[in-house]
Formats: structure tokens, sequence, C-alpha cells
């Protein structure tokens, strides 16, 4: 064989080929095509209904007729792709200016680390508050506000996922753009974003199904002793919950169940099966994930046709942006000039943020004192209790489950789908069940509370440690059966430490959860009553509520503490153990 | 058809690189001076400050030629290219590009590389377009220009196929492809052979020379790095011989005069491919015994013959320090293999001859060699590797006897004598791996110790000196020592 040249037919034009598969056009073609304009047609409708009028001495009163679920369903998953969409622009540009400058990056990870620990609920109020003196007299600022409180909880993992895959991008990757001379646009959109992409599928899915939470959370609100309400699943659900209404509640728990399932179904699996495409080949694994509607829309000629008609777009945007110059780096620098440099940066953010502490000082010691810690510290130690008990029981009771359900597979084709649903099922949905529950049989909150933190937080334990025991070589499980390795022997050489790695993720997750959970769980209303546990939880609720600055700040930092301070001292050292020890 | 294509895509290339160097620059004649390093040396951050990888490399490349960089792993000889390439800035020293000096990545090259980087999401035909894209050729020209390239290399019908469904040759085309059709003024390839199966390596290497030799080649000059002595005379006019001890630097250079296309069988080649093997075993000894100061210097000399070198050798045995006898990256394993199958050949064997048999690499080997070389074992006697009295008992004896044999061999190797006298001082304690990690870090990089405490820890742990508590990362004595100094 030679290197050939020449003698290739001549290519018939794109456009052309293109004619001759139009000319094909298929009822899939139709079927998507319909599907897209009542797409648009239903986004349009229910996006006029957020700037309607709205004065905050209105009183609200949602509607809890049944049939008015499809309207406030729609709204509340507007609300939640605006807020993906906001977190993919967030996760861009705040991973990448992290990933880029060696200066911000010292401010900006370790401020996404505390981010991510602080119960995002606790500051829904100061976001209400905010945005409504944004937008006075429209819906506007209420609905930004939701879109807040779900963005702030899909957006610092997608980010931190996003960074992770900027700084380890793979070395020849990087020499292959600064060799044939990329500019910064093309680097960014042709060789990080894709490496990036099969990270933030998955970051953004798992994101979302905690977005949930958030949604329901945040739909209906008090502050400041005033009610607010969006239309919404979550405000109907709260609405029927004062009524006292459980059928209606029950046709929410249907709406939010269709709901849940239909995005995953016709969103995250076919953008997860897509996102196959972005795997590197040398990490082939055995699982590839597949989409029903992903090929029915790849069987219609409508990407194609899309991309002819982007594709000049994207050229356009190309040639603009080679005003960013450049993918290169000068090979030397002056250390006199970078030293000045880092010490004018260190002293600007130093001065700034000792500024802020001072004036938050202040603030808070003009308004209650500084012993307003005192309060929150202890009932923290309350709220610590039940998040230990709650991560305790829900490990003894779903890591044999777990095992079991992973070592099987037919077991976990069935179950794992179900899990993924349960976990982004919000649990605070299910909340009145619970309280109606505690009434009848008399259990108190203080205890239950406990029962309702688990709702949401538990799955994660589930859902790892069937992970865990898939990941298990079926050969390190029949060489023990050869053994005759089994019962506790079994479980304390093989499935605990085959399981640690993906169990230790799960309990963070669950752990952080809980905490973030403690804020709606330890104070319910069910039809008129309200229990009250005690705890942090209840404290930053009741700040909220009383639009009591000092000791929501003084609440919401506290309970940051915690969970900085669990993370550090035992998730991250189990983690590191798992890292080193157990691997796989 | 291969020249009219290729005249075409010279045609093409041409205007269509406004910003690139072929519009700028008028194509350089044979023997023009392409790139030049000068003094260039590389350090990488060590306990005492800078720990140099490169020293002291003097190189030009000139239009018309193809050099091979040459060397054992650790020998710099990718730094030195990526140094080329203005993609890691030199610690001094200069490199420069048709005269003036690199200030970033360098504008008159392209990369092969040895894992292809391929962009797995674009398809072969967008892969190859990446360059031209980057230059802000109008999509119409570059592709037109890619589909040219992809015939050239001998990729039709892959256009538009994605790179995982491609085997490794035809990946490696694609990298070829995407480098030519920018058509550098110098080629630069890193191991681009060497993750290919035999005879895909053989016959992707053999149609690039054809293309070469029919002197169309779209660029004027090809870096090769390669480990692999053979591909290096079969494929360069000039051989840079990099030595790696203390730090790499140009141990000799060696002209082939061959005419092209070079016959494998012919004895001139096989005494070229035996002339480059002594200089990258021989002298790697006499650099080692030089101490780390000198060897800087170490130019273009004249090959030292190994015999001096043994005979200097053993008088300078017991003055072997951590720092100037690095431990190879061999296993016990490894390095017992290998003794025995020297001792099933009568304790002496043609080393070139034992890789071909095995369908290895010379220097797959020579870990194992300088392991054993190291250990007393063996030496190397021209091009023979040669076992010791100790080696052959070493070779012959079974598990239970050749421990105490590896263990009394071993407390003479500096690194794993310094351990052992270590936790003899006080025989009940255990000393942490980070008192030895810094001892190293004076002179090794944080890598290189890394690889330096695995080593020890093996050949300790093999031969019952000490034992390694991976969790507590200490060193203690081992209990049920079978030997001790």
């Amino acid at each position: 064989m030679s290197f050939k040249a020449g003698g290739a037919p001549p290519r018939a034009p794109l456009s052309s080929r293109f004619a001759g598969r139009l000319s094909r056009m298929s009822w899939v073609d139709v079927v998507v095509a319909a599907a897209v304009l009542v797409l648009l047609y239903l986004v349009l409708q229910v996006g006029q209904g957020t700037t309607v009028r709205f004065s905050t001495d209105q009183s609200v009163k949602v509607d809890t007729d049944p049939s008015r679920l499809p309207y406030d369903a729609a709204r509340s998953l507007l609300r939640m792709f605006v807020a993906l969409a906001a977190s993919i622009v967030f996760t861009f540009a705040y991973a990448y200016a992290a990933a880029k400058s060696r200066r911000l990056e010292r401010i900006l990870i370790p401020a996404l680390d505390i981010l991510q620990s602080v119960p995002v609920l606790g500051f829904l109020t100061v976001a209400v508050t905010g945005f409504i003196a944004l937008f006075p007299g429209s819906m506007l600022g209420l609905e930004c506000a939701s879109i807040f409180a779900i963005f702030t909880s899909q957006a610092w993992n997608m980010t931190f996922g996003f960074y992770h895959s900027l700084t380890s991008l793979p070395r020849e990757l990087d020499e292959l753009s600064r060799s044939f001379r990329f500019t910064k646009w093309m680097r960014f959109w042709k060789v990080e974003v894709p490496a990036g992409m099969i990270g933030l599928v998955w970051n953004g899915m798992m994101s979302f199904g905690g977005g949930w939470f958030f949604l329901v959370a945040s739909e209906a609100i008090s502050v400041n002793n005033k009610d607010y309400a969006l239309p919404g699943v979550g405000s109907y659900a709260g609405a029927a919950v004062t009524d006292g209404d459980l059928g209606k509640v029950g046709w929410a728990i249907l709406t939010m169940a269709v709901m849940v399932i239909g995005v995953n179904f016709l969103f995250w699996r076919p953008l997860t099966a897509w996102a196959e495409k972005f795997k590197n080949e040398q990490s082939e694994a055995s699982e590839i994930q597949r989409s029903v509607v992903l090929n029915f829309l790849r069987r219609s000629n409508w990407p194609r046709l899309l991309g002819t008609v982007l594709r000049p777009v994207g050229r356009v945007l190309g040639r603009a942006a080679r005003v960013f110059g450049t993918d290169d780096r000068p090979l030397t620098v002056d250390p006199g000039r970078r030293r000045t440099g880092d010490i004018t940066f260190g002293i600007v953010a130093g001065g700034l943020i000792l500024w802020g502490l001072v004036d938050l000082g202040f603030y808070l010691n003009d308004r209650t004192g500084l012993g307003v810690f005192g309060e929150p510290l202890l009932l923290g130690l309350v709220t610590f209790v039940r998040v230990i008990v709650l991560v305790a029981v829900a490990t003894a009771i779903w890591v044999p489950i777990g095992v079991r359900i992973g070592f099987s597979p037919r077991l976990t084709r069935v179950a794992q789908p179900i899990v993924q649903v349960l976990a982004s099922f919000p649990a605070n949905f299910l909340f009145p069940i619970a309280v109606w529950f505690f009434l009848k049989t008399g259990l108190s909150i203080n205890v239950g509370g406990i029962l309702l933190m688990a709702l949401g937080a538990q799955w994660y334990i589930l859902f790892n440690t069937i992970a865990g025991a898939m990941s298990i070589p079926t050969d390190l499980r029949e060489a023990m059966d050869d053994l005759g390795v089994r019962g506790r022997q079994r479980w304390k050489r093989l499935i605990l430490p085959g399981i640690f790695p993906s169990y230790v993720t799960g309990g963070i997750t669950a752990s952080g959860g809980a905490w973030n959970a403690s804020i709606v769980s330890e104070v319910v209303t069910f039809g008129g009553t309200t229990l009250t546990a005690t705890g942090l939880g209840a404290y930053i609720a009741e700040a909220t509520s009383d639009g009591d600055f000092a000791r929501l700040i003084a609440g919401v930092a506290v309970m940051s503490l915690y969970v900085v301070g669990l993370n550090r001292l035992l998730w991250r050292r189990l983690y590191r153990l798992a890292d080193s020890r157990y691997a796989l | 058809m291969a020249l009219k294509a290729l005249r075409k895509l010279r045609t093409l290339g041409a205007p269509a690189t406004p910003t690139g160097p072929a519009a700028a620059v008028p194509r350089a004649a044979d023997g023009d001076v392409l790139l030049e390093t000068v003094g260039l040396t590389k350090s990488y951050a060590g306990a005492d400050g800078e720990l140099p990888v490169l020293a002291g490399i003097d190189l030009k490349i000139r239009a018309g030629e193809i050099v091979a960089l040459l060397g054992k792993s650790g020998s710099g000889k990718s730094t030195l290219l990526r140094c080329m390439a203005g993609l890691i800035p030199a610690s001094s020293g200069t490199v420069s590009y048709r005269g003036e000096p690199l200030t970033g990545a360098n504008p008159g090259t392209a990369m092969v590389f040895q894992t292809f980087a391929l962009l797995p999401w674009l398809t072969v035909q967008q892969n190859v377009e990446l360059g031209l894209e980057a230059r802000g050729v109008p999509a119409e020209e570059r592709a037109r220009a890619a589909v040219q390239a992809i015939d050239l290399i001998g990729l039709d019908g892959f256009e538009s196929a994605y790179p995982k469904e491609l085997s490794g040759g035809m990946r490696q085309r694609v990298g070829f492809a995407r480098a030519l059709v920018v058509e550098p003024d110098v080629l630069m390839m890193d191991e681009p052979f060497s993750a290919l199966d035999v005879l895909t390596a053989e016959n992707l290497r053999g149609e690039l020379m054809e293309l070469w030799e029919s002197g169309q080649f779209p660029t004027r000059a090809v870096v090769l790095v390669t480990h692999n002595i053979e591909e290096a005379v079969l494929m360069a006019d000039r051989i840079v011989v990099l030595g790696s001890r203390p730090y790499g630097t140009i141990r000799e250079t060696v002209e082939v005069g061959l005419d092209r296309p070079r016959d494998r069988d012919a004895p001139a080649f096989q005494e070229l491919i035996d002339r480059v093997y002594r200089i990258m075993t021989g002298r790697a000894k006499e650099t080692r015994l030089s101490g780390a100061g000198a060897g800087a210097g170490a130019g273009a000399g004249a090959p030292l013959r190994a015999e001096t070198v043994e005979s200097a050798e053993s008088a300078d045995q017991d003055k072997r320090t951590v720092a100037g006898t690095p431990l190879p990256a061999a296993t016990v394993d490894g390095l017992s293999g290998l003794a025995e199958m020297v001792a099933h050949r009568g304790g002496r064997c043609d080393l070139a001859d034992l890789a071909d048999e095995l369908g290895l690499d010379v220097d797959d080997m020579l870990p194992q060699v300088d392991a054993l070389d190291l250990l007393g074992f063996a030496r190397v006697s021209g091009d023979d590797l040669v076992l010791t009295e100790a080696g052959t008992a070493f070779a012959e004896a079974d598990v239970q006897t050749s421990k105490p044999l590896f263990a009394h061999a071993a407390t003479e190797v500096p690194l794993v004598k310094l351990i052992t006298n270590s936790l003899l001082q006080r025989p009940e304690a255990a000393v942490r791996a980070g008192f030895f990690r810094d001892l190293l870090a004076h002179h090794f990089t944080s890598e290189q110790v890394e690889r330096q405490l695995e080593t020890a820890t093996d050949w300790g742990r093999y031969a019952e000196l000490y034992a390694y508590d991976a969790d507590r990362q200490e060193y203690r004595l081992d209990e049920g020592a079978s030997f001790r100094t």
C-alpha cells in the first residue's frame, strides 16, 4: 500500500445531497416539527404569565382547581429550565475564570467550596426581597427569586465538575491546541467544552434532580410576615396543604411524578445518550446510554437541517471571536511584574474581604450583639444529631438492599430508574402526608423531623450503594465463592471495601442534603397545624419568616460551619481513604 | 498521482495562509537553518532549587533533513522537542525559528503525537481541518485542502468517520494529515509509531519515507523523537543521541550516510545499529562515573570504547552515591527474568539479538540491564550482556536461595543501603518514607523520587531487608530478615 492521491470521484455538493434527503421527508420529520412548534407555543404562552402585574401588598390566593395543574406544571418547568440555562452560563464563566487565572483561582475555588455548603434555602428571603425591589410591580421579581433558588442548588456542583475537567484536560489536547495555534474561541468550543461534556451533562442531570426540591420550596414562601406565591406545582401543593385537602395534594404529587419522569425521558436520557459521542475512546465504558427519543430524532432530517442553518452562524461567530486571540502562553514571564501583580491582587482582594467582614460584624453588633451566634451553635448540635442518626439508619437499611440490587443485573435494570426518579422527586412534596401521619399517631416532630429529612436524603445512599455493588468485578465475587467466603466474612472482606468509595460519595451528598432539608423539615404545617422541632433548621426558618436578618445570617453562617466542619473532619478523610485504599 | 495532488495542496496552501509562515517568509532552501537551540537547559523544581532534565543542548535543524532525537526514557528527548515547538519554556538558553527567538508556540512547526491526540467528537475531515480553521481559512477552501491531504495520506473514504471507528494505524494517518495540511516548515513527530503494532508501524514508516524521498513532502524538515534505534537509523539523516545521567545532554551525533531506500539487512545498516546501541549503553556508565558535575559539556565527542568504561567501572564501585546512582525502573521479576534468559544462553548473549527474539525493542530491556549491572549481576561488554559469578548463581537459584543472594547484592545499591542502615540504627523504630523523600528531593524531581522509592521498596521487600507499610508510609526492618549487613 502506498499513499494514494487524486482519483477521488467528484463529490456531490452538500446542498444537492440535502435536497435528495428532503424529498424523502418522512412522518418522523412531521412529528418532530409538530413537537417543536407546540413546545414553542407553550413556552410563549406560559412565559407571558411571568410579567403579570403584581404588588407586594396584594394578598395571594392560589387557585386549587385541579384543572389548573397543567398550566402550573408548565410554569414550574419553565422556571427549572431557565435556572438550568443560567447555571450553564455561570458554570462556563466561573469555571473558565478560575481555570485560566492563577490569581482568581485562589479566591474562586475556596469560595465555591463554601457556597456549596451554604444552606441555600436560608438565603431565599434575601433573594426574594432583593429581586422584588429589582422589578417593582411585576411578578418577574418573585419569578427571579425562585429561579435563583433553583440556580443555587444546581450551579456549584456543575461548576466544580467543569472546572475539574478544564484543569485536567489531557496534556496532548492542550499541546494540540497550542501547537496548531487554535484561537481561544476554538479551544473552548472544540476542545474544552466537548472534553467536559459528559461530566457537564451528568452533573446537570443530578443537579436538575436536586432542583425540584428548591422549586417546591421557593414557589410559595412567606417572608417578613408576608406570603408570596407563584403559579406552579409547588404553590398549588402548598395551598392544598393549607386547605388540608389530601385529594388535591394527591393530584399535585401525581403531576410532579409525571413531570420528573417526563423530563427524564424526553430531555435527560436523550442528552446522556447523545453525550456518548464525547467519550474518549480510551475510557470505553461497558454500559452505553441509549434513548428512544434520541434515536427518533436522529432518524429525522431536522438535526441535519438545523446544522446547515447553524453552521454559518458558528462560522461568523468563530471569525468574530478571533479578537480574543490565539491560544498561546508566553514562554517568558517577568518574575518582578508577576510578583507585583500578585501582591496588588492580594492586597485588593484581602482588603475587600476584610472590609466586608468588619462591616458585617458592626451590623450584627448594632442589631443584636455578637452573642447572636450562641443560640444557633447549640441548636446546631441538635440538628447535627439528627443528621447523624439519619445517615446511620439510612445506611443500615439501604446498604444491604442496595448491595442486593447491585449484585443482580436483573434487579438493577428495574430498580435503578425508579431510584433515580425517587431521588429527584422533591421530598418536601410528601411532607403533608407525613405530617398528617404524625398528627394521627402523635409522633413528636423532634423525632419525625429525621424522617422528613430522610425522605429526600436517603436515596443518595441507596443510589450510590447500587453503583458501588455493580462496580465490584464479577471475578472477585466468583473468587470469593470459590474460596467459600460468605456471610460476615464476605461483607468484611469484599462487599464493604468494594462499595466504600461509592458509599462515601453517597454519604456526603446525603448529609449535605439533610442539613439543607432541615430548614424545611423542622417546621411543618398541615391544615392550620404547625409543628416546630428544636433545631437549627427551625431557627433559620423562623428568622426567615420574621424577616430577622441578623438571626438569619447567624443561623446560616453557623449551619455552613457545621457542614464544612463535618465535611473536613469526616467525609473528606473517608474520601481520601477510599481513594488510596479501596479504589477498584 | 501523488505528486499532482501534492502540487494542488501546495498551491492551495500558500495563499490560504495569510498569517502562516509560508506566506510571510519564502520557503527555505536546503541547508538553511530552520530551528536552532543554543545552550538550552530545562529544569524542574526540586528541594534545592532547580533540577535539570536537559543541559547545554546546542542543536540546529536544517531544511531538507530528518533528525532523530534518540534516547532512553527520561533522557529528555520529548522535553527537547516541546521546547523547540515552543510548547514549554526553556529554563535558560534560546530556541529560535529562522533566527527569531521564540516567545510562544512555534509558528513553523506542527506536531504528530504519540497518542494521536485526535478529537473524538470530530470526524476525520473536521480533525484534519483544525489547523486551517485556526488560521482563518474559509470553509470551502479548507475542506478542499483537507480532502486532498486525506487522499494523499491514504485515508480516502474515511472522511466522515469518527476516530474511534478507526484502527490505530488509520488514526495516526489522521494525525499526519492534520499536521501536513498546514504545511509547517518542520514536522515534529513525538514517537509517532510507538503506539502502533509492529506491522502497522512498519507500513506507515515505509509510506512516509516514500513520500519524503519523492521530494514533495509538504514540510521542509522533520524532527523525530524515538527510543527505537532501528527506526532512527531507518529514517533519519542525523541521529542525536541523548544521554540520561545525570541529565539529558547530547551524547553524540551520528550522521547516517546510507542511501535510501535503506536495506535493513545490509551490513552497513546493522553496523550502524550496533554503533548507536553502544553509544546508548556504553556511555551510560561513563557519565555516571564522572559524577554530577561534569557531563554538561559532553557534546559530540568520539564514542568511548566500552572496554575502557568497564575497567574504570569496578575501581569506582564503592564511590557510588544515592544521587549518582539512580535505581532503574526494573522490578525484581523483570530483572531475574532477564538474568535467567542470559543464563540459558550460556551466561553471555548479544542484547540486540535477545531483544529481537523476544519481539522487543532493545531499549525496552535497558532498565533491566541497568539493574543487573547495578546489582553486580552482569556487565555490558561490547554488544553483549555477560553474567558475573554472582549473577549466574542468582539466575540458577530457586526462590528461597535466590533471596539471600539478591539481598547481598541489593545492600550494595546506594538507596537500598541507605534505607537499611537508617533502620539498623534503631532496629525497633520505623522510619517514615518522608525522611527518604526529603533526602532524595535534593537530587531528583518529585516524580523521580516516587519512582526511586518504589523500586527501592520492591527490591528491599523481595530481599526481606525491610518492610513498607503503605498506609502509614513507614519503613521497618523485616522481622524475619534472612540477611543483615
